[in-house]
């Protein structure tokens, strides 16, 4: 047996081996780089396409065919009209209640009736542009002369309040799963049991996760960010050392709380079931998809106080408004107690075995 | 676990004997300061648990029944990492040639056989040079020739002087590694010495094992039982589909027990003999065999 001591191999400090076999578990996983890398670039895509500005769509309505051939005239070459001709009032009645049209136009002795469900938005508007087209066309002329000027600004636009919403989501999701996984799975195979049974600091073993999330940080933020400026012109407006930072701690607090969710797990099924309840109110309630100020005012210091409600608000600051680090103190220091709280009570509560 | 009370002695290689659910993991566990024992006194290399968990994890080398390591690591990772956690140690390249998985260095530890995947864990028990080494199981679920490789690493982990505890139910494991033995059931130590003091506390040289062909159609019964007692000195003990008996002078006692069975006309189906092990001892002292325990 060759002498002990002898060592010809290098010894890495604990927390970096640590951290290395983080890296290596979660590159050895395809599934899970799918989750990360690509899945968020399909949900961009698919939510891209779907909210795509578009030139301004015409409403369907319909005119019953005894009009007289002046107002469906009128009537057709209106813009953002697409006329239907419908054959009596009970055919139109019928399109009507299938949502067909948004609106009928039935001519009256000496008149017309527009009928409409005032609720529906299309309905309205398709009832002002049908009234304005029939009177221009009866004679009317407009006392005020009106000229338009069209915009589409960049960064008002869906994909741009979407693209930073998106990449907070991606944050906290990669964040909680990637750990909540790789924990209980150790402990389910007893390799925690058998790891406190080394010398191992069990402040390192909880540190490691966080910091092998930091080395897969700049592809998830980047991959993303630069797939939005990309692929939909999505503005940076704001500086990248304030981006890295909010990320930085953004993804230290998600981190933190896959720790704490996967703190007393015993079973992948369990840790998924609380990794849900705790993400789901932050799906919903945190702007990522629409704006949390949506929400009714008694819900706002709930909603404020999420951790993705901040990381998102700051995100949008920076990367559509410009906003400067400074100014987002707040933010900050709502994501640094969401890293501190949850790490220090995992750390405490931690089932090793 | 009740009252049990053992001394494990520098340089020796205690085994923990008993069946499934004896007790032998939890005291192992205990003495690894994995598990806090509800009441009595543990001391590891004259230390307690408590205050010097951290200077004790760094002497005790631990290989647990259960562990599977990630298997996405390969064996040098796996080393590496374990290496890291201690402050003085083995060069891993070392521990590698002592488990022999030079050729495996590189392959996943989930591409591993059952018997690599233990001499890794065994590897990683070792890389922090340890004084005491804590075996549970360390051959259950092995094929023979796997057995028998980790069977030689602990012979030469002995032959360095090393302190080992180690938990089996397999007798012949106890018997070939073990300097001395403690035979564990229901919590409790019903025996303890060295293996060669044990067996011989059987008074026995061989057991013969013999078996009556249908029992006889039942006529097998307490009579002629009474007649092989008389004939050569000891009861037959029931067993696995036959009877035992040990005798210490085979070419005396076959005779005996032959004639014995012959003024009942008792048809032989069988007749062996063996020399006395471990499981014997388990037997005379449980009256169970120590498989089916």
């Amino acid at each position: 047996m060759p002498e002990p001591g002898r060592n010809t191999t290098p010894v890495r400090p604990a927390l970096v081996e640590l951290t290395l076999v983080r890296v290596r578990e979660f590159i050895r996983e395809p599934e899970a780089l799918f989750w990360v890398f690509v899945f968020p670039l399909l949900l961009a895509v698919g939510l891209g396409i779907a909210f795509r500005n578009r030139p301004p769509e015409s409403v369907r309505i319909g005119v019953v065919e005894s009009a007289p051939a002046g107002m469906v005239a009128a009537l057709d070459s209106a813009e953002g009209l697409s006329v239907v001709r419908m054959a009596d009032d009970s055919a139109a009645a019928q399109a009507l209640r299938t949502a067909d049209v948004a609106l009928v136009v039935s001519p009256t002795p000496g008149g017309v009736i527009y009928r409409f469900d005032p609720s529906r938005p299309d309905a309205r508007n398709a009832r002002l542009l049908a009234d304005r087209a029939i009177q221009v066309g009866a004679g009317r002329s407009d006392p005020v002369r009106v000229e338009e000027a069209r915009v589409s600004e960049r960064g008002a636009r869906y994909i741009d309040f979407f693209i930073p919403g998106l990449l907070g989501l991606n944050l906290m999701g990669s964040g909680v799963w990637s750990i909540a996984f790789a924990i209980v799975t150790a402990r389910k195979q007893k390799l925690l049991k058998r790891l406190v049974a080394t010398p191992m600091s069990r402040a390192q073993y909880l540190g490691s996760f966080l910091l092998s999330r930091l080395v897969f940080l700049v592809l998830e933020v980047g991959v993303l960010v630069a797939f939005g400026a990309l692929a939909f012109d999505v503005p940076m407006r704001g500086s990248w050392v304030a981006l890295a930072v909010v990320c930085l701690v953004a993804a230290l607090a998600f981190s933190a709380l896959g720790l704490l969710v996967s703190s007393r797990a015993r079973t992948v099924e369990a840790v998924s079931g609380l990794a849900n309840l705790v993400m789901l109110p932050m799906w919903i309630f945190s702007g990522v998809f629409f704006s949390a100020a949506n929400f009714p005012k008694a819900l706002q210091p709930f909603v404020q106080a999420l951790p993705l409600t901040a990381t998102v608000d700051a995100l949008r600051g920076i990367m559509l408004r410009g906003t400067p680090l400074t100014a987002l103190g707040g933010e900050l220091a709502l994501l640094a107690l969401w890293l501190v709280l949850p790490f220090v009570t995992a750390l405490w509560i931690f089932r090793w075995r | 676990m009740d009252g049990l009370d053992l001394e494990v002695l520098p340089g020796e290689c205690f085994g923990l004997l008993g069946p499934n659910g004896a007790g032998k993991t939890t005291t192992i566990e205990i003495c690894e300061g994995l598990t806090a024992p509800d009441s009595g006194n543990v001391e590891v290399l004259g230390r307690h648990w408590g205050s010097n968990a951290q200077h004790l994890r760094e002497r005790l080398g631990i290989q647990l029944q259960e562990t599977q390591l990630a298997e996405k690591l390969s064996v040098l990772e796996t080393l590496r990492l374990f290496r890291s956690f201690y402050a003085r140690g083995r060069d891993i390249e070392d521990v590698i040639a002592l488990v022999q998985l030079e050729e495996k260095r590189q392959a996943r530890v989930g591409a591993l056989s059952g018997g690599q995947k233990q001499r890794l864990a065994l590897g990683c028990a070792l890389v922090g040079d340890p004084e005491l080494v804590f075996l549970d199981e360390p051959t259950t679920g092995l094929d023979p020739q796997a057995r028998r490789q980790v069977w030689e690493l602990v012979e030469q982990l002995k032959s360095t002087g090393r302190t080992i505890l180690l938990t089996t139910h397999y007798m012949e494991e106890a018997e070939r590694l073990c300097d001395r033995v403690a035979i564990v059931d229901h919590g409790k130590v019903i025996a303890l010495g060295t293996p060669r003091q044990l067996i011989a506390g059987l008074g026995a040289e061989q057991i013969v094992f013999f078996a009556i062909e249908d029992e006889a159609g039942g006529r097998f019964g307490d009579d002629v039982r009474q007649t092989i007692t008389e004939a050569v000195g000891r009861p037959p003990r029931a067993t696995d589909g036959g009877w035992e008996l040990g005798v210490d002078a085979p070419h005396v006692a076959i005779p005996a027990l032959l004639a014995a069975l012959k003024t009942h006309d008792m048809p032989l189906s069988e007749l062996r003999t063996h020399s006395p092990t471990l499981e014997d001892v388990f037997v005379s002292l449980t009256g169970r065999a120590l498989r089916d325990a």
